[in-house]
């Protein structure tokens, strides 16, 4: 399935978007389309539709072309369709300070990729549930795969305080990160 | 009954416990014996792998990407690899896609081996581990030969492998495939209808293939839930859908069915690689005749000005990729691995990302767990066969 196949299957379902086909070195096997960040989410659930079913995540990642380009990153997305035998990549060109929507609603195995994106591109995902640094300490500076953060960081060593939370901080953290329960226990 | 405390009690499972398979840290909310809530937290081996390949040469990225995942090593560099030769546009001799097809069947074994070693063992089954890591030992010495390392030999490279293949390789290769299939029956003797194991994994763990689709789950997981994706039938690569094999795959998606299914995968590499074997000439060609990636031989190195001077040029600068992308998924051990890498053009890479199949089988955790009890944790985890330097990177 090329891109411009795609592209005329999804248009109908999404109003106003503009889509663009775009050439890369595999494109035999994943076609590449671009699609503004506004018509994402709109792009996502049809390509989920009939006739295409990109029901599996695959991947998120993101790409900096500091200072090479404006906007600075591709937010790359990857589907599959596992019986279709088909793939697609997904783009979206972002600046600094640009929010994306989040994909986790649609596919929730986004979740923690888009986390991995905040994390070490600084890359902010509207309407995530969830969006804390997930390979970094929580109270690290910077965005470590920015092309304008450094290799090699000479940092004085930090001496932390012994972990010392109240018990309010404690249930809140604990309440932030309970994961909703399939089945409500009756405390019978 | 109505003062009965039915508070919660969280428990600190990890980063240092034994059977969380590196350092994965779980915040577990019990009630009882049963699991209400888990935070898994990751990032305790974030070594920023990424990071340091964008600083390398493009050849100097093979040996980062094999210390992601470090059970499954060279399939990690095969992902790389062949992303890499598809920006590039070459094409591999088929003795090249042959032995690339062998390396990394014997890696799924030798990862597998590992995984059924550690998880039979955190269920209770401690021989199963003492077999097992004593035919992986017979792997580790056969990637000694092939590249002088036991764990990441750096063998595949872009371009080719590195060199031919050593005297005896193949001999002791067939010798293993030989061995390995009576050695499985002993596996299985020993636990597949083990009555202890059937209770602790059978029904446990259960997660729905749609379930999979959704959370990124592809590989034993996907298919011992029912699904039949596998990359290396849905998108062939080094020529496997010349090769006859059967995807392995079950019904229940349970711990149980994971296991069956990874015990399978490992008869179906057996077979896959004494085909490849078949198709291995004796002397042959071991990497593309590209003049751009591929150094000249020794011979011409000495006598020829030209190859002298390409040599130099491979070895310092070393070579250029045009601007471009590329996204090629690898059926790894533990499912899809896949290297997206982006070059504008120079000596070093743009970007280098590996999708890891750890990483959402971590985020996924909570779909296993949550209404289960604490006991099974650990037989989940080891179902899922993380691997942490794969999910941290």
């Amino acid at each position: 399935m090329t891109a411009e196949e795609i592209i005329a299957a999804i248009a109908p379902a999404v109003p106003g978007a503009r889509f663009e086909a775009l050439a890369s070195s595999d494109s035999a096997v994943t076609p590449s389309l671009l699609v503004s960040s506004a018509h994402l989410v709109a792009t996502c659930q049809a390509l989920q539709g009939p006739g295409l079913e990109f029901m599996a995540f695959s991947d998120v990642t993101a790409v900096d072309f500091h200072p090479n380009r404006d906007p600075r990153f591709d937010v790359v997305y990857h589907f599959v369709s596992p019986h279709r035998r088909t793939r697609v990549r997904v783009k979206v060109r972002v600046n600094l300070d640009e929010p994306v929507p989040t994909l986790s609603e649609l596919y929730p195995g986004a979740g923690w990729p888009e986390r991995e994106l905040y994390d070490l591109f600084g890359i902010v995902f509207d309407g995530h549930a969830d969006l804390r640094r997930l390979m970094m300490p929580d109270d690290w500076e910077g965005y470590p795969l920015r092309k304008d953060y450094p290799v090699q960081l000479r940092k004085d060593a930090q001496t932390y305080m012994p972990l010392q939370i109240t018990q309010e901080e404690f249930q809140a953290s604990m309440e932030r990160d309970r994961y909703q329960r399939t089945a409500p226990k009756s405390k019978a | 009954m109505a003062d009965v405390r039915t508070e919660t009690m969280t428990v600190n499972m990890g980063p240092q416990h034994p059977s969380t398979h590196g350092v994965l840290r779980l915040v577990l909310e019990l009630d009882g014996e049963t699991v209400v809530s888990v935070m898994p937290t990751i990032g305790f081996l974030h070594t920023g792998i990424e990071k340091t390949a964008e600083q390398k040469k493009w050849q100097q990225v093979i040996p980062l990407v094999e210390r992601m995942d470090y059970l499954g090593a060279q399939s990690n560099s095969l992902a790389y690899c062949l992303s890499v030769e598809k920006v590039l546009g070459l094409e591999m001799p088929e003795r090249v896609s042959a032995l690339r097809v062998l390396i990394a069947e014997l890696q799924r074994i030798s990862s597998h081996l590992v995984w059924f070693g550690t998880h039979a063992m955190e269920i209770g089954a401690i021989t199963g581990m003492l077999y097992a890591f004593r035919e992986r030992e017979i792997l580790m010495n056969l990637n000694e030969l092939l590249g002088g390392f036991r764990f990441f030999p750096s063998y595949i490279r872009v371009g080719g492998l590195r060199e031919d293949i050593p005297r005896g390789y193949k001999e002791a290769v067939k010798a293993f495939l030989d061995r390995l299939p009576g050695k499985l029956d002993e596996y299985e003797t020993l636990i597949t209808k083990n009555p202890i194991w059937l209770d602790r994994t059978r029904g446990v763990g259960v997660i729905s293939y749609e379930d999979c689709c959704k959370w990124g789950l592809y590989g034993p997981i996907a298919r011992a839930a029912g699904g039949d994706y596998d990359v290396r039938r849905a998108f062939p690569y080094c020529n496997y859908d010349t090769y006859e094999f059967d995807v392995i795959g079950a019904s229940n998606g349970d711990v149980y069915d994971r296991y069956l299914t990874r015990m399978a995968e490992m008869r179906e590499s057996v077979k896959i690689c004494n085909q490849a074997l078949d198709r291995i000439s004796p002397v042959g060609a071991w990497a593309c005749d590209d003049k751009r990636v591929v150094p000249p031989p020794k011979d011409q190195v000495y006598t020829e000005m030209e190859a002298l001077i390409q040599h130099f040029l491979i070895y310092s600068q070393g070579f250029t990729v045009p601007a471009g992308e590329a996204y090629v998924p690898v059926e790894g051990p533990r499912g899809e691995h896949g290297c997206y890498i982006v070059s504008d053009g120079t000596n070093r890479p743009c970007r280098v990302h590996m999708r890891s199949p750890g990483l959402m089988a971590c985020q996924a955790l909570h779909k296993f767990i949550v209404g289960g009890m604490i006991a099974d944790v650990i037989a989940v985890i080891g179902s899922l066969d993380v691997v942490m330097g794969d999910v941290d990177r």
